[in-house]
C-alpha cells in the first residue's frame, strides 16, 4: 500500500481541463504530460502533486473527449488512483487500459477532503484515511485481466504470444 | 422478451443472444481514427507486429489539425501517410476531405446494423444511420489493429420519444440542447440513447446526426435512429456494401422511456462551462461576444450553412465580431459553393475555414485570447477548450449563431427568419 494526499474536485471534471486539446496532438513524453495535468482546473496541481497522491472527485469524472492522455498524464504525475462517484465511459476504459486504477466509492467522495492522508488497499478493496475505512466494489472481471497484465498492450501481447 | 437495437446488433456479432450488462468480445466492422493515428501507430509498434490484421477495416481521416499548423503536426501526418502506404490501408482520407464523422458518413461506412469503433468521442454520430458506433481510446485502437477484437459491455437503452412539430426558428440543435440541459451530462453514461417518435422521423439525416453526435455529451455509448425511407434514400446513392437494418423489438426492455414534445420549444443555448448548462436564448440575449463559429461535425452540413446564409444574405457581420465558417466536409463546401452560399458568407464579412475540426478543440484556426467569448455551433464548451483559460464558449444552433453575429450580441434568431 502506498500513501498519499487527497486532491478533491467536483462533478463533471472533463478531459479538456485534465489535459488540454492543444497538447493532445503533440506527442509529449510522460514527464511533459505530467507538467500539464489538470492545468485548466487547478493550475497548482502539477507542481505540487507527489507520487502516491489520490484524486477524489464527484460524478462523471473524465467526461468529454476520448483522449487517453487525460489518464496517462495523471499516471505520469504519480497519481496512484482516481476515486470518484462515477466515471465517464471512455475515460474508464482508457484508465484501465493504461493501468490507472479508477475506483467508484461515493462514501469516500462524500467524506474525504483535500489534503487528507489516504492509503489504498487494492487487493482488499479498501480506502483508508484517518481511521476511516471506505470499501469499493471489485472491478468487473473483464477488466481485471487487463489490469493484471499491466495494461491493454501487455494483455494484447500475451494474447498474441508476443514476447 | 424482445431486444433493443443494441442488444440485437451485439447478439449478432457475439453469435448468441446477449442482453444489457453482458460483456462480450466482438470483431467490429470498422475502426476509425484521425490525427491521433500517429499515436496509435506508436502504440501498435510497441507490440512488435509487422502487419495490422485487417487493413480493410481501418478508416483514417486527417481532420484535427489540417493543414498541419506546425512542424510537429506535420511530422504526425507524415508518419500516418507512411504507415498507410506500408500497411496497404485502402480507406485513407488526407487533409482535403473534412471532419472524420462527416467523411465517414458520406463515404457510407456508416451503414445500418454495422458495429463501428472510433478513437474519437463523437463516434456516436453514426447511430443516425442505424449503426452501432462508440468511442474508444488510442491504445484500444492499436489493440484492434493487432487483434480485430474488443470487449464491450452491452449497454442499457434510454429511449427518447420526440413528438410535435418544432416551431419556426427551432432546430435539431435546440432539441438536443434542451434534452441535455434537462437530463445532465451523465444521464446516459454507459447507455445507448434511442431517438424515436414522429418528431424524430421528421428530422433530416443531417439533423439526426446533430442528436447522435451530441448524445456523447450526455455520456452515451452510442445513439440510434431507426432507419426509414430517408435513410434508404441516402444509402441508395452511396452504400458500397450490403447492410441489414436492425430495429428494436416492440417489447424490448428500456432503462427508461422519456417523452419530449417539441411544439413549444424555444431556441436554446449552452452557457459556459458545461454542455448541460442550457438556457433559452432569450435568457442570455444581449450578451456581447468576440467570435462566432458556424460549422463543425455537429452543425457544418448543407442545411446548417443554408440557414446561416439565409440570415446573412445582403447583411454585414457586426464589426466587433469575427465570424468563422467551417464546413464539415469538402462535399458540403462544394455544395454550398454551387448554391452561392459562400459568396453570401464572404460578402457578409465571414472567414471561410477549410473543412476539418478547426478551432473546436483549441489547437489552431481561431483560438481565443484570455477573456474572449465565442458563440458557436460546436458540441463542447468546456473551460479553456478553445483557447485562454478564462475564455467562454456558448453553444447554439446555426440560426442563433448567425443572428447573433449580425447583432454583435446573443440574439434570438426568430426575428431573422
Amino acid at each position: 500500500m502506498s500513501k498519499g494526499k487527497v486532491w478533491k474536485y467536483g462533478d463533471d471534471v472533463n478531459t479538456d481541463v485534465i489535459y488540454a486539446g492543444k497538447y493532445t496532438y503533440q506527442q509529449l513524453q510522460p514527464e511533459e504530460m505530467a507538467a500539464h495535468a489538470l492545468e485548466d482546473l487547478d493550475p497548482g496541481f502539477a507542481k505540487a502533486v507527489k507520487p502516491g497522491d489520490v484524486i477524489v472527485a464527484g460524478k462523471n469524472f473524465g467526461c468529454g473527449s476520448s483522449r487517453e492522455q487525460a489518464a496517462a498524464c495523471l499516471r505520469a504525475a504519480g497519481v496512484q488512483a482516481v476515486v470518484a462517484e462515477s466515471f465517464a465511459r471512455i475515460y474508464f476504459r482508457n484508465a484501465i487500459n493504461l493501468g490507472l486504477p479508477v475506483l467508484q466509492c461515493a462514501e469516500a467522495v462524500d467524506q474525504l477532503k483535500s489534503g487528507n492522508d489516504v492509503e489504498i488497499d487494492f487487493a482488499g478493496g479498501k480506502i483508508l484515511s484517518g481511521g476511516r475505512v471506505f470499501t469499493f466494489p471489485p472491478l468487473p472481471e473483464s477488466v481485471i485481466g487487463i489490469l493484471a497484465a499491466g495494461g491493454l498492450l501487455e494483455w494484447t501481447k500475451k494474447k498474441l504470444n508476443i514476447k | 422478451m424482445g431486444l433493443t437495437f443494441s442488444e440485437k446488433v451485439l447478439s449478432r456479432k457475439a453469435g448468441r443472444t446477449v442482453r444489457a450488462g453482458d460483456v462480450i468480445t466482438v470483431a467490429p466492422d470498422y475502426y476509425l481514427s484521425h490525427d491521433n493515428s500517429s499515436a496509435i501507430i506508436g502504440e501498435f509498434k510497441k507490440l512488435g507486429l509487422k502487419k495490422v490484421v485487417a487493413p480493410g477495416k481501418i478508416v483514417i481521416v486527417l481532420d484535427h489539425i489540417v493543414p498541419a499548423a506546425d512542424e510537429k503536426y506535420a511530422q504526425n501526418h507524415k508518419v500516418i501517410r507512411e504507415f498507410v502506404a506500408e500497411q496497404g490501408i485502402p480507406n485513407f482520407y488526407d487533409i482535403q476531405a473534412g471532419v472524420c464523422h462527416q467523411v465517414f458518413s458520406e463515404a457510407s461506412f456508416a451503414l445500418p446494423g454495422r458495429v463501428i469503433m472510433g478513437s474519437d468521442s463523437h463516434t456516436t454520430t453514426y447511430g443516425a444511420f442505424g449503426a452501432f458506433s462508440a468511442g474508444i481510446g488510442r491504445t484500444e485502437t492499436a489493440s484492434l489493429w493487432a487483434t480485430d477484437e474488443i470487449w464491450l459491455r452491452v449497454p442499457e437503452t434510454l429511449r427518447i420519444e420526440l413528438s410535435g412539430k418544432p416551431p419556426h426558428g427551432v432546430y435539431a440543435k435546440d432539441i438536443i440542447l434542451k434534452i441535455i440541459g434537462d437530463l445532465g451530462a451523465d444521464r446516459a453514461n454507459y447507455e445507448a440513447v434511442e431517438f424515436a417518435g414522429p418528431a424524430a422521423a421528421d428530422l433530416s439525416l443531417a439533423s439526426r446526426m446533430v442528436l447522435t453526435n451530441m448524445a456523447a455529451e450526455m455520456g452515451a455509448k452510442n445513439g440510434y435512429f431507426e432507419p426509414d425511407d430517408k435513410t434508404l434514400e441516402w444509402l441508395r446513392a452511396r452504400a458500397k456494401g450490403d447492410y441489414e437494418i436492425v430495429r428494436s423489438d416492440p417489447d424490448a426492455t428500456y432503462e427508461a422511456i422519456l417523452e419530449y414534445d417539441v411544439t413549444a420549444l424555444e431556441p436554446q443555448i449552452a452557457c459556459p462551462h458545461t454542455v448541460d448548462n442550457v438556457k433559452p436564448v432569450t435568457a442570455v440575449a444581449g450578451k456581447t461576444f468576440d467570435q462566432a463559429l458556424i460549422g463543425t461535425c455537429t452543425n457544418g452540413r448543407l442545411e446548417d450553412l443554408e440557414v446561416a446564409a439565409r440570415i446573412f444574405k445582403g447583411k454585414k457581420i457586426h464589426p466587433r465580431v469575427r465570424t468563422l465558417i467551417l464546413p464539415a466536409s469538402r462535399e458540403v463546401y462544394l455544395d454550398a459553393l454551387k448554391k452561392g452560399l459562400i459568396e453570401i458568407f464572404l460578402e457578409a464579412g465571414c472567414v471561410m475555414l477549410n473543412p476539418g475540426c478547426g478551432p473546436c478543440l483549441g489547437a489552431h484556426e481561431g483560438i481565443l485570447a484570455p477573456g474572449e467569448v465565442v458563440v458557436g455551433t460546436s458540441n463542447r464548451n468546456f473551460k479553456g477548450r478553445m483557447g485562454g483559460r478564462d475564455s467562454e464558449i456558448y453553444l447554439a444552433s446555426p440560426a442563433t449563431v448567425a443572428a447573433s453575429a449580425l447583432e454583435g450580441k446573443i440574439t434570438d434568431p426568430r426575428m431573422y427568419l
